[in-house]
């Protein structure tokens, strides 16, 4: 490994793991104030959401997809009926997994 | 012996084990990521052992990815260094979000379990601590996720790296859609609501028009969006009742 690689690795996995330790490391030391903790219950819908509608709307990652053949809006949208219905992650992965191969296979 | 044991919580290990299981999507959802890393990493002109060093000590995909795109286009460290470090700002808010759950933990746990945060890991556990029960192993099952997630990262890292381009295709098999079901069904059961459901959209709508953005901004934007949206439907709720 190069010197430069080594200075490369070193300040991206230093910026990337303070990142992530911002605030474990304050602990207990810190309490947020009530309006940040009803913010913070936002994060995780506001994140996956933001992840995943682009993916499975564009799957290519450049032209919309908005009609039945797309397998990942399929497999996607069974996924969710299947979470809704059934509250059980498991099944509306595997269920929606399925349904994107078969889809996938039909449409090739 | 006294057995004082609660018997209603599952123990450290079976919390561990369920966190790497769970995972299982995911893992299946990210080797490919980690194999084409492998793969490109060599052509853009990363040694062997900085491909393997950067899954080691960085590991954080989409950073990973953007690096040695960036490399291969001969840009500077400074400049990845940067960019890597707003491509991951977004771990600040899985940082902020897990707070109140490590807070009570040792630096010895606080320390791994931040280097481990990924998107995946993040998903997965934040299901986890959200469920009712209140069992006192549930940084063992976030730890389960990790370990899964960092060994997965690191294999298919070096099998990319081994084989070069010796497995083409594997981009094509579409096994990331394993990543958008586990989100969908992490996701869709928490709808419960209507400031749920507009921050939902507010992020998926905002997403969207700033998917152009360099470097995973339009999902920072989108996330200030989703939360801002939802706090505000909510504060109107309140002042109605």
């Amino acid at each position: 490994m190069s010197n430069d690689e080594l200075l490369l690795i070193a300040g991206m996995a230093i910026v990337t793991f303070l990142i992530r330790y911002s605030f474990f490391a304050l602990g207990d030391k810190v309490h947020f104030p009530p309006l940040v903790k009803r913010a913070l219950r936002y994060v995780p819908v506001a994140v996956l959401t933001a992840i995943t509608v682009p993916m499975v709307l564009l799957p290519d990652g450049q032209h919309w997809h908005l009609d039945w053949r797309n397998a990942w809006l399929l497999g996607a949208v069974v996924s969710g009926l299947i979470a809704w219905r059934y509250q059980h992650l498991l099944s509306a992965i595997g269920g929606g997994m399925a349904v994107f191969f078969i889809a996938r296979w039909l449409l090739a | 012996m006294l057995n004082l044991s609660i018997p209603s919580y599952p123990d450290y290990r079976t919390e561990l084990w369920h966190g790497a299981r769970d995972s299982l999507p995911m893992l299946v959802g990210s080797a490919p990521f980690a194999l084409i890393f492998g793969t490109l990493a060599a052509s853009s002109g990363l040694s062997a052992m900085a491909t393997l060093a950067m899954s080691l000590f960085v590991y954080a995909g989409s950073s990973q990815f953007i690096a040695i795109s960036l490399l291969a286009g001969g840009a500077g460290l400074a400049v990845i260094v940067v960019t890597t470090f707003v491509v991951n700002l977004r771990h600040a808010l899985y940082s902020a979000t897990f707070l109140p759950y490590v807070a009570g933990l040792a630096q010895r746990w606080r320390i791994p379990l931040a280097f481990w945060l990924t998107d995946e890991t993040f998903a997965v556990v934040q299901h986890r601590y959200g469920a009712a029960d209140a069992s006192p192993h549930k940084h063992w099952y976030y730890l389960g996720s990790c370990l899964a997630m960092y060994s997965n990262w690191l294999i298919w890292t070096l099998v990319g790296g081994l084989l070069g381009h010796a497995v083409p295709g594997l981009d094509q098999m579409g096994l990331e859609f394993a990543m958008a079901a586990t989100f969908t069904g992490i996701v869709v059961p928490v709808l419960k609501n209507r400031p749920m459901v507009a921050a939902a959209l507010a992020a998926a709508v905002v997403a969207l028009a700033a998917r152009e953005l360099p470097y995973k901004l339009g999902l920072m934007l989108a996330a200030l969006a989703g939360v801002l949206v939802g706090l505000w439907l909510e504060s109107r709720e309140e002042g109605a009742k």
